[in-house]
């Protein structure tokens, strides 16, 4: 049985992401009318269908090429603060899994480095009801999860739960970054849109990256 | 003498040709290179760090660029177009933290004064303060009573 990631199922992931954000897109864009303005889902749906419609003109080369691809048709086409920050997760995911394939050491390390190029770009920290509030616990999950010999299957599943709890626990965060931010206590009792997005992410993960049997 | 650029990144067209307009005003004979990134390719609300990059290269003459922007994405997309910036390039460009507005005015009369970069973000910066000194510069200000 291979244990490493190819293109075929790195692709997978992403194009699993972008069906996610198009199945959710009014939910995600309903979250965000509650404290914000308005327009995640459909940035969202906006970028990643321009990031489909890229991978069907051909497969990326490699696993680099693939990312890097979606980083900048992120940061050019969601228009939003998403795409500055989903974009540079990718680039960052490029820059740091490579060419690949990827084993499972180069998905926790490629995640990391992306969700600390989120921090980098967005400056925010655990606990002011972002995207990373799902992105940090699931990268810890995962990491826990393949130190404890976890397969990457099962390590991709526990970093989904990590993120939906972490989603969920924005509900009773005060938002400190963003649009939310100047609704102030407000923004309590609301689920944090981007969180909601960063799950969708993981989750889609969990349902793709598994390993090519065989 | 120094030709800086200015470039204003905004979620909204309009806003930032009204931006321009406004501040070109001003001018009277001397040009200032001000270019725009603002609104998404569909015509919509947002900011693209790509179009925010062509237009940083497009206002560089070499002496530098200052670029002045609204708020959240266009922050954000415009760290994230120096990143797509060759470095030569980059090390040129300066995000200013001032008003968008203001900032604007005063960046383009002292850049068409022949001002160099950082004198240009300097005034920039300090856009907000004459009506600040007008208004009393307290938070919250101002009270009729």
């Amino acid at each position: 049985m291979a244990s490493e990631l190819g293109v075929p199922e790195l692709e997978g992931w992403v194009r699993a992401f972008a069906a996610a954000v198009a199945e959710h897109r009014d939910e995600l864009t309903a979250l965000d009318s509650a404290i914000g303005d308005a327009d995640h889902g459909a940035n969202m749906d906006r970028g990643m269908s321009a990031v489909v419609a890229a991978l069907d003109g051909g497969p990326p080369a490699d696993a680099a090429a693939l990312f890097k691809l979606v980083g900048a048709t992120l940061v050019s086409k969601v228009g939003g603060a998403s795409g500055p920050l989903y974009g540079t997760f990718f680039l960052r995911v490029a820059g740091a899994g490579g060419a690949g394939p990827w084993d499972a050491g180069t998905v926790a390390k490629a995640l990391r480095a992306g969700v600390e190029g989120v921090v980098a770009r967005g400056k925010a920290e655990p606990g002011d009801k972002t995207m990373l509030d799902a992105l940090l616990p699931a990268c810890d999950a995962l990491e826990a999860a393949l130190a404890a010999g976890q397969p990457l299957a099962d390590a991709v599943g526990a970093a989904a739960t990590a993120a939906v709890e972490g989603r969920d626990a924005t509900k009773q965060l005060q938002a400190r970054k963003g649009r939310a931010s100047y609704l102030g206590e407000r923004s309590i009792g609301h689920v944090d849109p981007g969180a909601t997005s960063a799950a969708l992410l993981v989750e889609a993960a969990a349902t793709a990256l598994v390993p090519a049997q065989g | 003498m120094p030709r800086v650029g200015l470039v204003v990144v905004s979620h909204s067209r309009p806003l930032a040709e009204a931006a321009v307009t406004l501040a070109r005003q001003m001018l009277t004979g001397a040009d200032v290179a001000v270019e725009v990134a603002a609104g998404t390719d569909d015509g919509g609300l947002g900011t693209d760090a790509f179009a925010i990059s062509e237009a940083i290269a497009a206002a560089d003459s070499g002496d530098g660029v200052v670029v002045l922007m609204d708020l959240g994405s266009a922050v954000l997309s415009a760290e994230t177009a120096l990143e797509l910036l060759d470095d030569g390039v980059r090390d040129r460009v300066l995000l200013s933290p001032g008003p968008l507005v203001e900032g604007l005015i005063g960046a383009v009369v002292v850049a068409a004064g022949g001002a160099d970069r950082d004198r240009v973000a300097a005034e920039a910066l300090r856009g907000l303060a004459p009506k600040q000194a007008h208004l009393g510069g307290q938070e919250g200000s101002s009270s009729v009573a």
